[in-house]
Parts: C-alpha cells; structure tokens; sequence
C-alpha cells in the first residue's frame, strides 16, 4: 500500500503508524512542514515553552507508560535544547524517539542559519541516530527508529529530517521489514548461565538481590517478587528501581548507595553473593569499587552484554532480558527446592532484620518547631499513597523523595538518575499525567530545579494536565550546600537561593493559572497536601518552606567505602563484628 | 607478527557502508578512553558493507569491554579479532629519503633487500614505497634514516584471516526483523 504525499505528511503518517498518540514538541522553520498535517492527524500535539521541557516530558510519559515518548523540535537551537533530555533518557534507558528539522539537504554544511549538527552532537548521547535527505527514507527511518528506542536496552533514538525532504513530493509505503543487520539484542538467556546462578544462589549464605531500573524497564515486576519469596533472599532496590518491589516487604531492605539504608548496603558489603538484575554498579551504589562488597561472588544479568563486567568482575554473567531472566531462575530454583535443596540464609536474614532494625531511615525534627523536609515527604507518600506517581528532580529532595514517600509499584517513581538532571520533575511530571490521566502525578521539586523548567506550568494549565507540584524550598541549592557543610568547613560558596523571598512560588503559580499553596508549619501540612489533592481542574503549586540545614542521611561520602557509611553526622553504624561474629559459615 | 607487544589487538570490524559511521567508532574510542593505534578502512566484497581493520591498544581497558561497546553500535555488523599468527597484516609506507647521485646507489641497495619499489626519482632524492607488517616497516625506515627522511606517509594496518574461510560469510546473509504493523 503506498501513497503520494509530501515527506511532511509520510513524517506525520509514519509516526502514527508506529503508534505515536502524543507528542511534546515546538514549531520552528526547519520543521515546519510537518506542523501543517499534524493539525490534521490522530497525534495530540502538546506544546510546551521550551524543547527541555518536551524532552522531558516525553521521558516522564515513557517510564510512566513503558510506552515510547516522542518529542519534536526544529533545527539548531530546538534541537540543541533537547541534548539535555536526550542524554538523560540515554543514561537512564528511557525508550525515546525525538525528532528534529534540519536545514535543506543543499544547505546542509554551510552554516546555515539555524543549522547545528545535531546528529554529530546527539552520537555519544543517543542509542542510535538518523539524518533523512531522502523523503522516500522517512517511513523505514521512523520504524527502525521506534524499533530501536524500545527493544533490547531502551534508549532515545533521534531523528533528524532535513526541511527539503519534509517538502519534497514522495510516496509513502509502512516497511514490511526493518534491516538491521548489527542491531540484535539478545533476550533470551543462555539456560545453561541460569543454571549455574540457581546453583551459587542455593550454595550462598549472604545472598541479596540487586534490583536496578532494568526490571523495571523490563516489566518484570511481578516475577521478581515471586523469585525473592520462592527463596526468602533480601531484595534491594536502586534509585532506578524504586518501586520493583513494595517498600512494605518484609523482604526489602530499601535503597542501597550513598543515600541507601544501613541494611540495604550492609547487605551488599557483607553479601556473599550479588544477584544483579538490570543494575550496573554504578558509582554511586559501589561507593569505593576496590573494597565494595569484597566477599561476594557476582551474577550479573543484563540485557546489554557491555554492562556486564564493566565496572565489577563476574562469576555468572548472564545476557538477557530480566523478565525472562528472573521467570527462568524461578523454574530452575523451584525444581532444585522441589528436589529437596534450598538455601539457608537463616543467620543471614536475622542479622540484616536486625540492621534494619537499629539503624531505620529516620530524620530529627527542628528544635525550633521549623518543618523538616523528609515530614512533609513521609506524609505526602501516606496521603497521596502508593497509586500516585511521584517524578523528582535532582538533590536532596529527590534523595528524601526515594526514601520517605513508599512506593509499592513499578512506574510510580521517576527520576533522574544517571545523568542528574535538576529540572527534570515539573516536565516529566507533566508527561506522566499525560500518559496515565487518571493517576495523580506529584512532581516533588527543589526550590532550585523548580526555577529551571518552571515555564511547563504554563503548558499544564492550558493543556489542561492537573499536575501537582510539592517545592521542598530550602532557599538553597541544598545537596551543594550540604557537601559545603560538610567537606568545605560551612562555606556556603554560591548555594544560598533566597527563594523564600524571590520568587513568591504561590503568586508565580497564580501567575501560571494553577493554585498556589504555601505551607511552614508541621501541623499545616496535612491540610495542605489534603486540599492539593482536591483540586482536580487545575496544576497545583505547593511551597513548602521547609528548615534550610536538613541533610539527608545516611552517606556515603563520594570516593569512600561503603563499609564507612554514616547513619548520621559522626555516627558510623557498627555492622562490621557482628557480620564477622554471626555469619561465619 | 600482528603486535609487538600484547596489549595490542587486532580487530575486524565489519559495518555498515552508511555516512557517519566512522565518527561513531572514532567518538566511542574517544568517549570512552580506549586507545586506537590505527585505522583503516575500506569497501569490501559487499557494497553496503565497510570493514574497518583497528589495532587497539588495551593496556587499562579489557578488549572485551572495546568489543562490548562497538557491538552496541547499531551500524557495527561484526568483530572479529584476528590473531597474528592465523592472520596476514600489512601496511604501506611511502617514504621520500635524500639520494644524490653518490648516496642513490646504497639506498637502491636497501631498497632491494626489503623488496620495496622505487616510485619516484628526483635528482636529490627518491621515492619508496614498501609494504610489510609495522616491523619490516620500522626495520626499513631505520636502514633509510641516516641517508635523511624527507617526508614518509603511513597507511594504518589491514589484515585478513589465512585459509579459506571468510569472516563475513555467515553474517551478511541479511537478518530482517519485521517492522511493526502500522497502528490505528
């Protein structure tokens, strides 16, 4: 079946047919063609203020969905406006397609105006990526696009079309088949690699189970809970992968890392055995990599084969798809209890219980009556609860987000994780209650990342996308001013905002047509987050004006071992004899 | 012998004949800190195909990592690393020694014994090309320094498998994955 149209059009009628329903994005010259039969299409084109803001947005809707999240910019400068998203989405896995205008093909190369090369710019930030001159080019480029953005390890692909091939006169035929001949990911594990990981996890003493983002990418959910109660093994989750498995299990010892709970890192330093599913040791959960977790053997599975061994050498590696990874060892470790062989992680288990128990993620209050940025998050998880979805931007408050609100469902916690983008929450929140318009989307925000993409409220008014905003305002750039405070003697170098006197946030959501609250006190901020979650027709904007010197614990600190976190300022938690006592095989 | 020291690897890399395609495996070595010793780079047997002949240096940085990391390039069809012992490498230099009349005779002579050509002749100087792996290339250019090098250009290595299998015979057989059915 193929057609006579313009490139525009086949652009537009591609997208669609790759199953697009909603795009972020900004007109501008280069891309202007294709704005003229998007009027007349089935895609709902939601314009925003600025092309971060679309980027984001298509982020937030693709890990809130599972969907692909599209975004479109013009050349040069709204292409480059995307390179922060792009990156973002790179790091993180999220599936994305953005699509750009480029100059004319004739044009291209000679500093056009509004050329920029964003194809040479997006390469080390992009999974893959297409220019397009040749408008009978555009269907197959938008097919392997979308092919490539959510198949194997997701990630954003970006597609650039030069204005020449939007307006040229072409025909449009849907490809039957894609050819990619160095493009296949492997999903199916290797039964053999599974299994030798049932055999160590059953031989193990100190198993944990290292959930990363993957799972969740990988909608795998479901059949890591069943793995992690088949064998009774501690679960921890990372900050990609909050919400993998409920924050109410027992089983769960909470977030591993810098900010991660006594429990969950002292799991993984004493663990005799790392079970990784869809993690990739990054720097900030290893902590010091040389004496990061030094008695554990390691099963790494992960779809990308490159991740596997990069940062930690590997007894099992196991290439793989975690859905079917995780269903694959439930067979292999049901057969061998069923066969009379179980683990016994018996002293294992007790002694993290009783980790968990002494050293609980917990927070003082303020002598001064002052509000405490980690109560406000706590009674936001309890009122809003575990079917709302939560998107931070980047800091202490995304940090005090993923401990304190409780997640109990994969797709409910969106963050910037790898790339750590502040600005990220208020757009991608934004793009998740456009993917799912029937939950509630809670952006929780800095006083500092809510400054740069703010203009999205606009966006969210007239679109009529009723997000909520929580600003944990600390008047400062708040995780700067905490490593200020605590490794350059208190000199607050360039954090202090003065955001409780500039801007006013309730006259600026006001100003935005969303309501606007402003709470300080502890006993208020029931009410106020209760009153937020009534309104239902329109963004709402809450300042909560929270103690400037809360910091978030435990830590640690960047560089250091694990093995030196501390619970609190000058409190280091004593995990190490214990282990040494109790969990000698 | 394909290294002299065994940090350096050999790779074929086969990808696809497409614009940009050598600035992505330039980028990712750059990106990622690997160290290239050279490149080179051709058509093939196939049109669509390029094959890229990459001697990497891997001290810091495990080769399966380098590997790992092409193979996640899109347009990368295959690698292959092709070990010095079952495999044939070359390269080429063209190297511009000073040769008056007086000298012309000696460096003719050293030209001979490694079996390069002359190309060109000028009245104070000659034009050789020679092909080799990099240590009959080194060992050339030492017997030639003292006559005085005015100018050399090297080509980076290519090498290719012995005996008669091909490294692209399994995999160019085109792998079509069917496109999604338009929706709506």
């Amino acid at each position: 079946m193929s057609e006579q149209m313009t490139g525009a059009q086949s652009l537009i009628r591609s997208l669609e047919a790759a199953g697009t329903t909603e795009i972020f994005g900004i007109p501008g010259g280069a891309i202007l063609p294709a704005y003229d039969p998007l009027m007349d299409s089935s895609i709902r084109h939601i314009l925003v203020r600025h092309e971060q803001g679309a980027g984001h947005a298509a982020q937030g809707y693709a890990a809130a969905t599972g969907r692909v999240g599209v975004c479109m910019a013009t050349s040069g400068p709204g292409a480059t406006n995307l390179v922060t998203p792009i990156a973002d989405a790179h790091m993180d896995s999220v599936p994305l397609v953005a699509v750009t205008g480029q100059v004319g093909a004739a044009m291209i190369g000679t500093d056009a105006f509004q050329e920029a090369d964003i194809r040479g710019i997006t390469m080390p930030i992009t999974k893959h990526n297409f220019l397009v001159t040749d408008p009978a080019e555009i269907p197959r480029t938008v097919a392997e696009a979308f092919h490539i953005a959510s198949t194997g390890r997701p990630g954003p692909v970006l597609v650039d079309v030069a204005k020449s091939a939007l307006q040229a006169m072409t025909t449009y035929a849907w490809p039957t088949e894609l050819n990619l001949p160095g493009y296949r990911p492997v999903t199916r594990p290797h039964s053999k690699q599974i299994r030798e990981a049932a055999r160590l996890i059953l031989e193990s003493r100190r198993p944990v189970l290292y959930v990363g983002g993957g799972v969740i990418r990988a909608r795998a959910a479901q059949e890591l809970r069943v793995l992690a109660e088949l064998t009774g093994m501690p679960v921890v989750t990372t900050l990609m992968a909050r919400g993998a498995f409920p924050d109410s299990h027992p089983q769960h010892l909470g977030m591993p890392g810098m900010h991660g709970t006594v429990a969950a890192v002292a799991g993984m330093q004493k663990s005799d055995l790392i079970i990784s599913l869809g993690a990739r040791f990054d720097d900030r959960v290893t902590g010091n990599l040389d004496s990061f977790a030094p008695g554990a053997k390691v099963i790494h599975a992960d779809i990308d084969p490159a991740e596997i061994g990069k940062n930690r050498a590997v007894d099992v590696p196991i290439v793989g798809d975690c859905r079917e990874v995780i269903s694959d060892l439930v067979v292999a470790l049901r057969a061998e209890i069923d066969a009379g062989h179980t683990g016994d992680y018996e002293a294992w288990v007790a002694f993290l219980a009783g980790i968990k128990q002494t050293y609980p993620l917990g927070y003082d209050k303020p002598a001064d009556g002052s509000l405490s940025p980690q109560y406000v998050l706590e009674r936001l998880g309890a009122i809003a609860g575990p079917e709302a979805v939560y998107a931070a931007g980047v800091g202490q408050h995304q940090m005090w987000a993923a401990q304190f609100v409780g997640y109990e469902h994969p797709n409910t916690w969106l963050n910037s994780g790898g790339l750590g983008t502040m600005g990220y929450a208020v757009p991608a929140a934004m793009g998740a209650k456009v993917g799912r318009p029937d939950a509630t989307v809670w952006a929780i925000d800095g006083d500092g990342c809510f400054q740069m993409t703010n203009q999205e409220l606009a966006t969210c008014t007239i679109n009529d996308i009723p997000i909520k905003v929580a600003i944990i305002n600390n008047e400062s750039l708040g995780m700067v001013r905490q490593w200020q405070s605590l490794f350059y003697n208190e000199r607050y170098s360039n954090t202090d905002l003065h955001s409780k006197r500039v801007p006013d946030f309730v006259k600026l959501a006001d100003a935005y047509g969303c309501v606007g609250l402003a709470c300080e006190s502890p006993d208020d901020v029931d009410a106020t987050i209760t009153k937020a979650m009534e309104i239902d027709d329109a963004p709402v904007v809450v300042d909560f004006r929270v103690h400037r010197d809360a910091m978030v614990w435990p830590m640690v600190a960047a560089g250091t071992s694990n093995d030196d976190i501390k619970y609190a300022r000058d409190l280091a938690p004593k995990f190490d004899d214990d282990a040494d006592v109790e969990l000698r095989p | 012998m394909t290294t002299t020291q065994n940090t350096k690897h050999t790779l074929s890399v086969l990808v696809e004949n497409k614009p940009g395609v050598l600035a992505r495996i330039a980028g990712l070595f750059s990106r990622r800190g690997f160290n290239i010793d050279s490149l080179a780079v051709g058509p093939t047997e196939h049109a669509e195909v390029s094959r890229m002949t990459i001697v990497v240096d891997v001290e810091g940085t495990p080769l399966e990592q380098v590997t790992k990391q092409l193979n996640k390039l899109v347009e990368v069809i295959k690698i292959v690393e092709l070990d010095g012992s079952a495999s044939v490498n070359r390269e080429l230099l063209l190297v511009k020694v000073k040769a008056d009349v007086e000298a012309r005779g000696q460096v003719l002579d050293a030209v001979q014994l490694f079996r390069a050509k002359v190309v060109d002749v000028a009245p104070d100087a000659i034009t050789i090309q020679a092909v080799g792996n990099a240590d009959k290339l080194a060992d050339l250019l030492r017997v030639l320094e003292p006559f005085g090098i005015r100018e050399l250009v090297q080509s980076g290595m290519v090498a290719i498998g012995r005996g008669s299998r091909s490294i692209s015979e399994r995999t160019l057989r085109p792998v079509t994955i069917p496109a999604p059915p338009a929706a709506g």
